[in-house]
């Protein structure tokens, strides 16, 4: 069983965002690492880019596979997580504690597409 | 094989040479390049005797397993035996010398091959002209695609930016697609593993270039539906590529262009024998149609209408250069031999023989692997996984991946394994037509005691290899901290 | 008649089909439309006993003639010593597949790591990959590359003074990936800096690719470049022979992102074109979209120092049409001829046939001058290769050369003329190149002396 984490909104690509004010901070989520198995890379944009909802913003890379990042939602990256560049095993250790990016809104209202942790929960089950 | 622990750079000594050149007489040494163009200092290299080198490069051969130390089942890699003689012509002395650039009157021989190397290859595919200039198969899939292209542009149909592959497609199909700036879509396999004609026939529209295909597929089945496939994408304005990587099941036997395939590339280190190399080089020669010979890359042999002598073209409305000269050559002179060896009577048991041997593995070991489709195979055939794999309990579970260590403690090359991707245990063998009766019973063997092993103890496998040089590479320390030289 | 590749014997045949269920050899291809079956003659030669096919190669090899080499533009005429071939024949590198099975692997896959380290070492970069096709398309990638490197940008500046097979293949695939290329002309021999700056602050440019020594010889002064293209927010890419980067500024000291170039002038032979070999090195910063294999170091099970092809997520078995490029092979035989040729040369090897080839082609260079049959072309420094105004109609002097022996004087458009010389050549092939082009004159001057008279 995957782990969700209460509080956090998620999108149907598997990742959750933790919203705080016009700010979303964004990871992905504990099914998401454990399809993945160990990452060993994270592709991310650089501060300043922007990011548009629904399109790729980066990338996860384990050894024999790769899996695209979709941002949930569309503004400018403010900040990377650098810690991910020499240890990106954190995403698997504990994935709602290390995020990937950081992301200044610029449509807050965008988020309201995403599911909450209960509907996530349905959302995976339906899946399996 | 041994496992030795050097690296060339670990036997340098300051001083030491390993090259025998004249004296210098010249009054002019390279000292005299202006300073803002030099380099500074030496290259960082070894400094190692002749018989340093020689040894070191022989105890690293001592690793590596070929088709030469024993059987080589790579699914989709057709790993047969490679002659010697072919190793011999391609080194003669009379065409390692020749530059690609001397006159077209002093490299007749070379261009006869060249020539005489597409005529054949046109008369076993039923194409109509080839060029042998591709360096490998992902390079002909290239340049297939760069004629296809351009032969809808040729026709002022601009549209035609989407390009049909099967689910079961090797990924370079894709790729090669993408590099060409075309869009892919996929078309689904049926629980029989073919393309599912039902799920084409809604893509076929103004805006398909055409479609990528292996016949026989990745399964190793033979589309049976071709004949509706091709009508039906020719019918929408499309073009029927053919991924020349199954060609050995048909060798001799069925043509692409019989088929109604209008371009196809050739694996000539699969098909025709050139060795692999350790992963190149190969060659990947494209055959077209007649209607589309006009756009093969240059150059091209042609012949003077004048002299009847043999020359090297540019084609103004072609695809392109895609080459730096004309091709892996040597490897080119390998096939021209394989060929010679062959002749017309060898060259018509090839699919056969190739297609018996697959038929006759896959059938004395289906009770103990799962076969996803119960069907006559061609030259290859997937099983997915064993059939007693104690699936579900993590400490005893044996995936394909055990399977293919273990067979290499047993002196066998493994199968490729996870391809396709259609079956999560994918464990895919291609035997080719060069091996014995004996051999294929000996693999036969291994694997029906693998699977025993499985049962009865099964971290046996799950630790495997244990007879090999090294055994089990950390592959995830590999890729998150590269360190890719010394 | 058995055949020597095929073991089967009719017993063998019969236990066969038996166990699949077969009576004959026809049923292997039910599933095939019988009207598909080729039932006719293939159009190639009935099969040869190998005393015939050397003797068909020794009647082909004499329809070649072999010529004294003083060409080069883009394969030359190296020495290479007797160990590469020897060591390239050993069956178990020949014969092997890509090593994706390491443990049966780890020859291949050392031989590689060495291979990078070495690649990477001569040009001064930080990574190698395990090598492409060739030249030409290693260029091709790096443009490829650096579109990839510079997110929503797609035109790329070639200079006009590379190699012409290396522009033509970058227009090649720039033509059908959508990436737009503005050819940068050349002022004096050499690639116009200015006209790159101009055409840079538009801010659309991914790369610029230009020669370290170009298709005249010349070896380019790049001060200047790496400013002005870093500044643009574009990637410098440098295409250089590698040889002589043991003795010329390196593009990692001209401060470029990628390399790229054809190695086959480190111990592969001529062969007509190929097999060669195309490197393709980078920064440590865009190593993840270095296209091609690359290998790694790591350890086994047990910590045994181990090797294995890594970062395969770039690749297209994995990423499909998202790969970094389609190639999923290198050229790994010709990877091993550089490796060993390398190790043999070393650094003291690498500068001596530097110095030999340098000695050889500027005593070429000034004899030629002297025949005051040639004028200088632009007067800048070279290595190996150069050109000249030809004072003799040029069709008249190569043709010269060929009754001699001697592939020279490769035409470069107009009256321009190059010559090459390797370590490989000897003083009294030069200078035989050198009377015959002073016969070449005399007999000129006979033909218009006659001419007149007629």
């Amino acid at each position: 069983m995957s782990k969700i984490a209460e509080g956090l909104l998620y999108s149907g690509s598997h990742e959750w965002v933790k919203v705080e004010g016009d700010m979303a901070v964004i990871g992905i989520s504990d099914f998401a690492q454990k399809s993945m198995g160990n990452i060993v890379y994270v592709d991310m944009p650089d501060e300043d880019d922007e990011v548009v909802k629904d399109e790729e913003f980066g990338a996860v890379e384990s050894v024999k596979a790769a899996s695209d990042l979709y941002s949930p939602v569309s503004g400018t990256v403010v900040e990377k997580n650098a810690a991910l560049d020499d240890d990106p095993g954190l995403l698997n250790q504990d994935p709602y504690a290390n995020w990937i990016i950081k992301v200044r809104m610029s449509d807050p209202a965008e988020t309201g597409s995403l599911m909450d942790s209960a509907a996530y929960g349905e959302f995976l089950e339906k899946q399996a | 094989m041994k496992y030795y622990d050097k690296l060339i750079f670990e036997l340098s000594k300051e001083g030491r040479t390993g090259f025998s050149l004249p004296e210098n007489t010249w009054p002019e040494t390279a000292d005299n390049i202006p300073d803002g163009l030099k380099r500074s200092g030496y290259p960082d290299l070894p400094q190692v005797s002749e018989p340093d080198v020689v040894r070191h490069y022989v105890n690293l051969s001592n690793m590596n397993f070929g088709v030469d130390t024993g059987f080589y089942p790579l699914g989709s890699c057709t790993m047969k035996y490679n002659p010697k003689i072919n190793e011999e012509t391609a080194r003669h002395p009379g065409f390692a010398n020749l530059h690609p650039l001397q006159p077209d009157e002093t490299v007749q021989g070379a261009l006869q091959i060249y020539s005489e190397l597409s005529d054949w290859l046109c008369s076993l595919t039923g194409m109509a002209a080839f060029t042998l200039n591709p360096f490998a198969g992902a390079h002909g899939e290239l340049t297939g695609l760069m004629i296809m292209r351009s032969y809808h542009m040729s026709r002022g149909d601009f549209k035609r930016t989407r390009i049909i592959v099967p689910d079961s497609a090797h990924g370079t199909n894709p790729a090669s697609a993408a590099v060409c700036g075309l869009e892919v879509v996929q078309v689904r396999s049926t629980p029989q593993g073919v393309i599912d004609i039902d799920d084409l026939r809604p893509l076929l529209d103004d805006t398909v270039a055409g479609i990528m295909m292996t016949n026989p597929n990745t399964l190793g089945l033979f589309e049976t539906e071709i004949r509706e496939i091709e009508a039906s994408v020719h019918a929408a304005g499309g073009l029927l590529y053919y991924d020349g990587a199954n060609m050995n099941a048909l060798l001799g036997k069925v043509r692409p262009g019989d088929m109604g395939f209008d371009i196809m590339h050739l694996n000539l280190h699969k098909t025709f024998s050139t060795p692999h190399g350790g992963g190149g080089p190969g060659a990947g020669p494209v055959g077209v149609a007649a209607r589309l010979e006009h756009l093969l890359p240059s150059p091209v042999v042609g012949k003077s209408p004048e002299t009847g002598k043999l020359r090297t073209e540019t084609r103004t409305q072609g695809a392109g250069r895609i080459s730096g000269f004309m091709g892996n050559f040597g490897v080119l002179m390998k096939a021209y031999t394989y060929i010679l060896s062959l002749g017309n009577e060898n060259v018509r048991k090839t699919g056969p023989f190739s297609v018996l041997a697959a038929n006759y593995v896959k059938e004395s070991l289906k009770d103990r692997y799962k076969l996803p489709v119960e069907s006559l195979c061609k030259h290859e055939f997937v099983f997915d996984g064993l059939r007693e794999a104690n699936a579900g309990d993590p400490d005893r579970e044996v995936t394909t991946l055990d399977v293919a260590k273990r067979l290499l403690d047993y002196g066998f090359h493994a199968p490729t394994i996870y391809f396709p991707l259609l079956f999560h245990q994918s464990i895919m063998i291609e035997p080719t037509e060069t091996e014995s009766i004996e051999t294929l019973d000996a693999f036969i063997g291994a694997m029906r005691t693998i699977a025993d092993e499985a049962v009865s103890d099964p971290d046996l496998l799950r630790s495997a290899p244990h007879n090999t040089p090294v055994r089990r590479p950390d592959e995830t320390r590999a890729a998150t901290h590269p360190k890719l030289k010394y | 008649m058995g055949f020597a590749y095929f073991p089967h014997t009719d017993e063998d045949i019969r236990t066969m089909l038996g166990r699949i269920g077969l009576e004959s050899m026809d049923g292997l291809y039910s599933d095939v439309p019988e009207d598909m079956i080729f039932k006719g003659d293939f159009e190639i030669p009935d099969a040869m006993s190998e005393m015939e096919i050397r003797r068909r190669f020794s009647e082909l090899a004499a329809k070649n003639v072999g010529l004294s080499v003083f060409c080069g533009a883009g394969a030359y005429d190296h020495y290479s010593p007797s160990v590469v071939q020897a060591i390239v024949s050993r069956p178990e590198f020949l014969t092997s597949y890509t090593p994706y099975q390491a443990e049966v692997s780890q020859g291949t896959l050392r031989y590689i790591f060495e291979f990078q380290s070495m690649m990477a070492g001569l040009t001064g970069m930080d990574c190698s990959n395990a090598s492409m096709y060739d030249g030409p398309t290693s260029a091709a990638e790096s443009v490829m590359m650096s579109v990839n490197c510079t997110r929503k940008k797609s035109r790329v500046l070639l200079s006009g003074t590379l190699l012409p097979q290396v522009i033509e293949v970058v227009k090649t695939y720039c033509k059908f990936h959508g990436i737009t290329v503005t050819e940068i002309p050349y002022k004096d021999g050499c690639t116009d800096l200015e006209a790159v700056r101009t055409e840079l602050q538009a801010g659309d440019v991914a790369g610029v690719l230009v020669p370290g020594i170009n298709r005249f010889g010349i070896i380019e002064d790049l001060t200047g470049y790496a400013d002005a293209v870093h500044a643009a927010k574009a990637l410098l890419i440098v295409y250089s022979d590698p040889s002589a980067l043991a003795v010329i500024r390196t593009p990692g000291e001209w401060g470029a992102d990628i390399a790229c170039g054809d190695a086959q002038t480190l111990g592969i032979p001529l062969n007509f074109g190929g097999p060669y070999l195309g490197f393709l090195c980078c920064r440590q910063e865009f190593v993840r979209k270095l296209p091609g294999r690359i290998v790694g170091e790591t350890v086994d099970a047990d910590g045994k120092r181990c090797y294995v092809l890594t970062l395969q997520a770039r690749e297209q078995h994995i990423r499909r049409e998202k790969a970094t490029s389609n190639i999923c092979s290198n050229q790994s035989l010709m990877a091993l001829y550089v490796t060993v040729y390398l190790s043999l040369m070393g650094p003291q090897g690498m500068k001596k046939v530097n110095d030999l080839s340098y000695g050889g082609a500027h005593y070429l260079h000034a004899e030629l001058l002297k025949t005051g049959l040639f004028r200088e072309a632009f007067g800048k420094p070279f290595l190996k290769e150069f050109v000249l105004h030809s004072k003799l109609p040029v069709e008249r002097l190569q043709k010269a050369l060929l009754d001699v022996g001697i592939f020279g004087a490769l035409s470069c458009g107009g009256d321009l003329v190059s010559f090459c010389v390797t370590e490989n050549r000897t003083k009294e092939e030069i200078d035989r190149v050198v009377s015959a082009v002073i016969r070449c004159h005399i007999d000129r001057c006979r033909d218009i002396v006659n001419a007149n008279l007629k």
